[in-house]
């Protein structure tokens, strides 16, 4: 077993992704990730890799799109306005069915927005990467640990069907410290037949693609995408239950919320309060089933999110409207105190929120 | 005796292009410099977006089609991977390079980047029906300038080798045509030199091919030639801009 080291969760992302076998990585400086190219630039050069800062981040995602056309992992990183501008390349990036690694170190928006932690951008992660209809991976860490441990899944999840990872973190995750332990993964192989590395005069020329013009060929290949969308809805969820055995009341919250939320569920137990959490660790895949079984048994769920409110939609969908869902929320920046999320429980157990 | 015959990087397949147009010109200059470098299977192409966007089609190298205007990006992803073993090159028109590509343009050439950009400029948006392009000529008359480009009002057009010679990173830039025997001959020539460049190391090499289109422009394939001779060619001078190797022998 590895020792425990004191990290920045930027930093842990940045030395899992090298453990995980990745030696290219392409980025554009923005608060609050910057760590990570730091990391990275130091790094790199010592052992074999490839650390780029590109002009833009248009330019970043498309240096990633060539690294991942040749098969071998790569990943960029950016905080929430400089993703948008990834759009672009995450949709091609689908299109031509490419593996690679984007974190997202959310700040609150929309504009340029300010640099303090968010989780406004649940939507441009889980629904709307880019144009045309594409799914990626979302994980959604709430430790230092889990920025490294899900750095590691991200790169096989996206070798394994072909797509990209991405993690949605925040500038509180980015930022914290915390100890981690760093163990060298097992990295399974998978086929990469269909990489660029030069015909050697011995196989038919490969080409990565996004371009079909005749309307029922590109509709078979949505058709074919979206199957293997569904493997991995069937098999890739993952979520934490805390307390929720006897629970009466769910709290559904992912990273730092979720964090916050334990604290207040704690506190609102020792009131007598039964409160559980579901704790979506992919957000896409989002544990539709976790959520659709709790709405059987609670009076209630609270969505607790630093948004104006974008995961509830989907807890409200999961749940098919059985039980009311209600929003604690912060916004632009602003964390929620465990009081605020102690109160809105409060209030949920005397009937407040139906 | 075979006296003629396709290059073998070339796809054994029919082009899209129109009758008259020159990319099938340039396409065959550059199977024949992958031939006769001996290349084709450790060569990576990158397409753009525009008229040569299923040029992915027509090279037996791999192929990779990037988005509009990133293709500068996309090789220096794949040039990265593995430079040893990767030969890359890219085949952009003007809209594609020249402008939303721009930023990816003059930054690997900046950088010089170790790939070779092959630049088709016919000053005009072939693929979306014939729009004024970053290099369309003063008072050119196109589907978005019907009155001709009038360059109080949008501007000049934008002297690729020119422009990119004042930077200090790239290794070679050269501006050629294809408008006669004699400038192809030329032309070939400097797409070969662009790919050598890469082979041994020296880093970025563009070659600027002025080009024609006759269907965009509305002309007869001859008349569009007689148009590169007696207006691009006078706008865009042929020539080399920049070739930091020669000029380090002198």
């Amino acid at each position: 077993m590895a020792k425990k080291v004191l990290m920045k969760g930027n930093e842990a992302i940045a030395e899992a992704a090298i453990m995980a076998g990745c030696r290219h990585y392409f980025g554009y400086p923005i608060t609050p990730q910057t760590e990570i190219a730091a990391y990275m630039a130091k790094r790199m050069p010592k052992i074999g890799g490839t650390f780029l800062q590109a002009e833009s981040e248009v330019a970043a995602i498309n240096m990633v799109y060539g690294v991942a056309s040749t098969g071998k992992r790569v990943m960029t990183s950016s905080s929430s306005p400089g993703v948008a501008l990834k759009s672009e390349g995450l949709s091609y990036m689908a299109g031509s069915d490419l593996p690679g690694l984007i974190v997202n170190v959310q700040r609150g928006g929309p504009g340029l927005g300010g640099i303090q932690p968010s989780q406004s951008d649940y939507f441009m992660a889980t629904k709307a990467g880019g144009h045309g209809d594409f799914r990626m991976i979302v994980l959604a860490p709430s430790s230092v640990q889990e920025m490294a441990d899900l750095t590691i899944k991200g790169f096989d999840l996206a070798e394994k069907y072909r797509m990209t990872s991405m993690i949605l973190a925040d500038g509180t995750m980015g930022q914290m410290m915390e100890p981690v332990e760093l163990n060298e993964p097992e990295i399974k192989e998978y086929d990469k037949s269909w990489a660029v590395t030069g015909t050697k005069m011995q196989r038919k020329h490969n080409i990565i693609n996004s371009l079909s013009l005749i309307p029922d060929e590109l509709e078979k290949l949505n058709f074919e995408r979206f199957q293997r969308y569904k493997q991995i809805e069937e098999n890739e969820v993952m979520y934490e239950e805390f307390m929720m055995d006897d629970a009466e009341i769910c709290i559904a919250a992912f990273g730092i919320a979720a964090r916050i939320s334990k604290n207040a569920i704690i506190a609102a137990r020792e009131q007598g309060i039964k409160v559980g959490l579901i704790r979506p660790i992919t957000l896409w895949p989002f544990p539709t089933e976790a959520f659709a079984k709790a709405a059987d048994k609670v009076n209630s769920f609270i969505s607790v999110e630093l948004s104006m409110g974008q995961m509830i939609e989907d807890v409200r969908l999961a749940t098919g409207c059985k039980k009311p869902v209600t929003l604690c929320n912060r916004a632009g920046g602003m964390i929620p105190s465990p009081e605020q999320v102690l109160e809105a429980i409060v209030n949920a157990a005397k009937g407040g929120n139906k | 005796m075979v006296v003629f015959e396709k290059p073998k990087a070339l796809a054994d397949v029919s082009m899209h292009y129109c009758p008259g147009c020159t990319h099938g010109i340039i396409h065959r200059l550059v199977a024949e410099v992958i031939d006769e470098l001996g290349i084709e299977g450790k060569t990576i192409g990158v397409a753009p977006v525009g008229c040569s966007v299923m040029a992915y089609n027509y090279f037996n190298c791999d192929m990779v089609e990037a988005a509009h205007g990133r293709a500068p990006a996309v090789a220096t992803g794949l040039k990265r991977a593995d430079p040893e073993n990767h030969i890359v090159f890219t085949y952009q028109g003007d809209g594609d390079l020249a402008s939303i590509g721009m930023a990816e343009t003059v930054h690997s050439a900046t950088r010089n980047e170790n790939i070779t950009v092959i630049f088709v400029n016919n000053a005009i948006y072939g693929m979306t029906g014939g729009q004024m392009a970053p290099t369309s000529l003063p008072g050119q008359v196109t589907q978005t300038s019907p009155y001709g480009r009038d360059v109080n009002h949008c501007g000049f057009p934008i002297k690729v080798c020119e422009m990119l010679s004042e930077l200090d990173g790239p290794e070679y830039l050269e501006r050629v045509a294809v408008n006669n025997v004699k400038n192809v001959k030329k032309a070939k020539m400097a797409i070969k030199k662009a790919f050598e460049n890469q082979i041994n190391g020296k880093g970025f090499s563009l070659v600027e091919v002025v080009s024609s289109c006759p269907t965009n422009w509305g002309m007869t394939p001859q008349k569009a030639l007689q148009w590169v001779e007696e207006n691009m060619i006078p706008y865009y001078p042929l020539g080399v801009y920049k070739d930091r190797s020669a000029d380090k022998a002198e």
